[in-house]
């Protein structure tokens, strides 16, 4: 019944903000008048719909074969023919006159506070601060159990991420829009801003949010297999909030790189780099290369059994391929997503899991040589 | 007496068909042609049919259930290559070729042996994309776009298989409308100018010359991702010096005018059939003409609608939406002139005509969220969202294909002799009408809401919704089996048709009788 019901809301409701049914009205000052300009061209519709319907269903009733069995000879009048061709013209421009304002208002990404680049790849996010030295990943957090219908769906179910991006509210933010592969489109509605990413050009759009939330939207072109899973995450957060938050960040980031520079003198067990590793290959490869390391027919090479991955002499190879990706695949380059123990680990255990025997043990130091020739 | 025998024997002769399964293969008939593109149509719109239902069932309930994602993309995009290029294209090439000559008094195709060719290069076409699901990897899964560099770096190997297919479905459109325009040129009857020639004869002439212009652009498209995949090219790689966008305005430069080939011809059915079932000629048939030739001169200037959110300077946004707004009056001038032959008609309503009256309703509703779309601002935030696949399955299935079906409706008389089961046919419309719009009309507040196309899994948020539409998706698909069922019927009996059986019906088809000869009009008929 839940459908059935759901489907007589939808057509008894007239399209109201605050429904689900309709297009948000957001929170921002474009998005506002994005939202004024659909309903006004949505009532024009209606309203030319129930005169051109209304007319024919007159007709049809009025007109029957039963009711008037002697049809009417006209079949031409060129004022009539005309006039619906001039009224028409006449709504036309009434309705582009605001459309145009809005755009170019759209468009104008001058003068911005805050600029962030945000780079799509297979299938996660890059944003990076231009005014400060932050960057970060952001990837999806719903737990594959959930969408293999194991578990119980989250309420944000795949419209949430490990990492969302923090953005000031009452701010111009630029945001500069790029790819790393193939073409995504970077898409908040509640901020009435969708952009392509091409891959080799940077597109630019901008925003400035009225109220501090979290907003949610999604990548809006088809990118590959796993374009239904690549959500955007933003968090608007107070002036005050948003520069406490940026400078903690900043210093934490910095401190993981101390760290990981003196990581580079230390050399991890086997039992620590195949722990590390299976969860790093879990969350960041088996999307691709299926969590058995059989990888997908034709599309995916498996690196169970073959390959780089069982040869002992490609070991500096396969650390290649991981950290520089391979180009014209979709096989990306995990340099500056994982950390080097990170890598060290992942690709340790690709090289000793499901049978694969190489006993090749990879330390950071290994991944920092082939990163810095 | 024996002038009598002479009369009944060349009689006989005359309508001799060659027999076996040779008639078919080498047929020259314009007829014969015309019935495998029907049935080729009819089959491919049952194949995509069931990728649709793939589509719908996966997307019953959130979560992966069925198919895996990469398999989802595979369906989506085969479903939109097999029903643009398998069942809406020749559908309307089949109607061309049943009846262009028919309703212009000649007794063939001009080129009938290249209209052989053209026809049998097709399911060879559709074998090898089909095929390509099978391969390794699968088969395209790029969207039937195919946007760069999804589709060169980063597809699989079927890709070759694809572009082939789509190579060899071009030369047959080319063909076949090379065929149309020599036909209507040359082997229209005495009299018959070209202001007195019927509109469904007029919107396949234009919609010829929109297929001649832009096949060959899809074809260099396609071709380009060929050498960029396999031989090192980069018209489309930043990387070498290409750029991905430059394929959207190559693909969207043949795509646009391609959606107006396939409803061009729609509006040249519904043109025959409303007048028919209202008993008014057609008002307005000379502004039908012209507004018929400006949608077609406008399409060639709005591809970059397609493409707002990739980047484009300002001013261009601005053209291209106002020449997309454009479109909207000659086509509201058709609506209206539609309207107005009604107004006053002595009007019935048998199926063809249900078909063509859901047609006008449903085609305009298409329309309004195309107008909405043409809206730039608008677009950012319906752009690549479900109101996308909304409108454009309004104006390709209530549209294109319920015109189709009018068609089939109208002349099925005409070509089998037989008037069909007409409370079957009923049935047929009404499950129809009732099942699509419970399938597509929620999909408008799906794309509003928020949710994007071409995802196999989607936020708790649009359940009911999609749910909702792929029960309106799966009665859909079976209405259809009552179509099936209704032709199948009428090809094998039914009651006896007359020359003319709908008392309205004006046109050349209707002098000769039902069902047609197979050589009609060998001598040309007289047109005043």
């Amino acid at each position: 019944m839940k459908p059935l019901w759901a489907l007589l809301a939808m057509l008894s409701l007239p399209a109201s903000a605050e429904s689900q049914l309709n297009l948000t009205k957001g929170v921002t000052e474009v998005s506002n008048r994005v939202y004024d300009l659909h309903m006004t061209i949505f009532y024009i519709c209606c309203a030319i719909g129930v005169v051109v319907f209304g007319l024919m269903f007159i007709s049809m009733i009025r007109h029957r074969k039963s009711k008037n069995p002697k049809p009417a000879n006209f079949h031409e009048n060129v004022k009539v023919e005309i006039a619906w061709t001039i009224i028409p013209l006449l709504i036309l421009v009434g309705m582009a006159i605001p459309a145009t304002t809005t755009l170019i208002a759209m468009e104008d990404t001058s003068e911005a506070d805050v600029t962030i680049q945000v780079t799509g790849s297979q299938w996660k996010w890059h944003y990076k601060y231009f005014e400060n030295d932050v960057e970060f990943f952001s990837r999806l957090a719903t737990q594959q159990e959930q969408i293999n219908n194991k578990f119980t769906k989250s309420e944000n179910y795949l419209l949430e991420v490990d990492r969302p991006l923090v953005i000031p509210t009452d701010r111009k933010v630029r945001f500069l829009v790029t790819s790393d592969d193939v073409i995504h489109s970077w898409w908040v509605p509640d901020f009435a801003v969708k952009k392509d990413a091409n891959p080799g050009f940077i597109n630019e759009t901008w925003t400035k949010v009225d109220e501090p939330g979290i907003y949610r939207g999604q990548c809006a072109e088809l990118c590959g297999k796993d374009h239904g899973f690549m959500p955007v995450v933003v968090i608007a957060k107070e002036p005050a909030e948003y520069e406490k938050w940026i400078t903690d960040i900043e210093a934490k980031q910095e401190a993981a790189r101390q760290r990981e520079q003196e990581l580079l003198s230390m050399e991890m067990s086997k039992e620590e780099l195949m722990d590390l590793g299976e969860k790093v290959y879990n969350s960041t490869c088996a999307a691709c290369h299926q969590p058995n390391g059989q990888g997908v027919n034709g599309v995916f090479p498996a690196l169970a059994g073959s390959g780089v991955a069982v040869d002992p002499e490609a070991k500096s190879k396969h650390i290649d391929i991981v950290v520089n990706g391979v180009s014209g695949t979709a096989m990306q380059a995990f340099g500056q997503q994982l950390s080097m123990q990170e890598l060290a680990a992942v690709i340790t255990y690709e090289r000793n899991a499901w049978g694969n025997e190489t006993g090749d043990l990879i330390q950071a130091a290994d991944i920092n040589k082939v990163m810095n020739q | 007496m024996s002038t009598a025998v002479e009369a009944t024997h060349h009689d006989a002769h005359h309508d001799h068909k060659p027999s076996g399964i040779g008639r078919w293969l080498f047929t020259t008939n314009h007829k014969d042609i015309g019935s495998m593109y029907l049935l080729f149509s009819l089959t491919m719109f049952f194949v995509g049919g069931a990728m649709a239902m793939v589509i719908r069932a996966e997307l019953f309930q959130p979560g992966l259930q069925l198919v895996d994602p990469h398999f989802f993309n595979q369906m989506t995009t085969v479903h939109g290559l097999v029903m643009i290029f398998g069942a809406v294209m020749p559908a309307f090439t089949g109607l061309a070729n049943w009846m262009v000559p028919m309703m212009i008094g000649a007794p063939d195709m001009a080129l009938p042996r290249m209209n052989n060719w053209s026809f049998w290069i097709l399911p060879f076409a559709f074998m090898i994309l089909l095929g390509s699901l099978f391969m390794e990897g699968g088969g395209p899964a790029f969207g039937w776009t195919a946007y760069a560099p999804l589709s060169t770096s980063y597809s699989s190997d079927s890709t070759a298989l694809f572009v082939f297919s789509v190579h060899i479905m071009g030369i047959s459109s080319i063909m076949g409308a090379i065929n149309v325009i020599v036909t209507i040129m040359n082997m229209r009857a005495p009299g018959m100018n070209y202001m007195k020639m019927p509109l469904f004869v007029w919107t396949w002439f234009i919609t010829a010359f929109l297929l001649i212009a832009v096949m060959p652009v899809l074809a260099g498209a396609v071709t380009m991702m060929l050498t960029d995949k396999y031989f090192g090219t980069s018209f489309f790689d930043a990387a070498g010096g290409g750029d991905p966008v430059m394929y959207q305005h190559i693909f969207w430069f043949f795509g646009h005018p391609e959606v107006y080939i396939m409803i061009l011809p729609s509006f040249g059915i519904i043109s025959a059939i409303i007048p028919a079932f209202t008993r008014k000629r057609l008002f307005g048939y000379s502004s039908m003409v012209y507004a018929t030739a400006a949608i077609a001169l406008l399409s060639f200037l709005v591809w970059a609608h397609h493409m707002f959110t990739t980047g484009m300077p300002v001013f261009a946004e601005l053209f291209f939406m106002y020449c997309t707004m454009l479109i909207a009056v000659p086509t509201g001038v058709k609506v209206f002139n539609w309207v107005a032959t009604m107004w006053k008609g002595s009007m019935t309503f048998e199926t063809p005509m249900l078909f063509a009256l859901a047609f006008v309703i449903l085609f305009t509703i298409g329309g309004f969220s195309g107008l909405m779309l043409a809206i730039t601002p608008v677009d950012f935030q319906y752009h690549d969202t479900y109101f996308v696949v909304a409108h454009f399955h309004y104006v390709l299935v209530t549209g294109a294909i319920f015109s189709v079906m009018a068609a089939a409706y109208y002349w099925l008389p005409k070509w089998t002799g037989h008037m069909y089961d007409s409370t079957l046919a009923k049935t047929h419309f009404w499950t129809s009408v009732i099942s699509v719009n419970v399938l597509f009309f929620p999909m408008h507040f799906a794309g509003l809401a928020g949710m994007p196309r071409r995802i196999p899994d989607y936020a708790t948020q649009f359940a009911d919704v999609n749910q909702i539409t792929s029960i309106g998706g799966f009665a859909f698909g079976l209405s259809q089996l009552i179509f099936l069922w209704v032709v199948i019927k009428c090809v094998k009996g039914g009651e006896k048709a007359d020359a003319k059986p709908w008392e309205g019906a004006e046109g050349l088809e209707w002098t000769v009788p039902s069902p047609a000869p197979y050589h009609t009009f060998e001598k040309p008929p007289k047109v005043d």
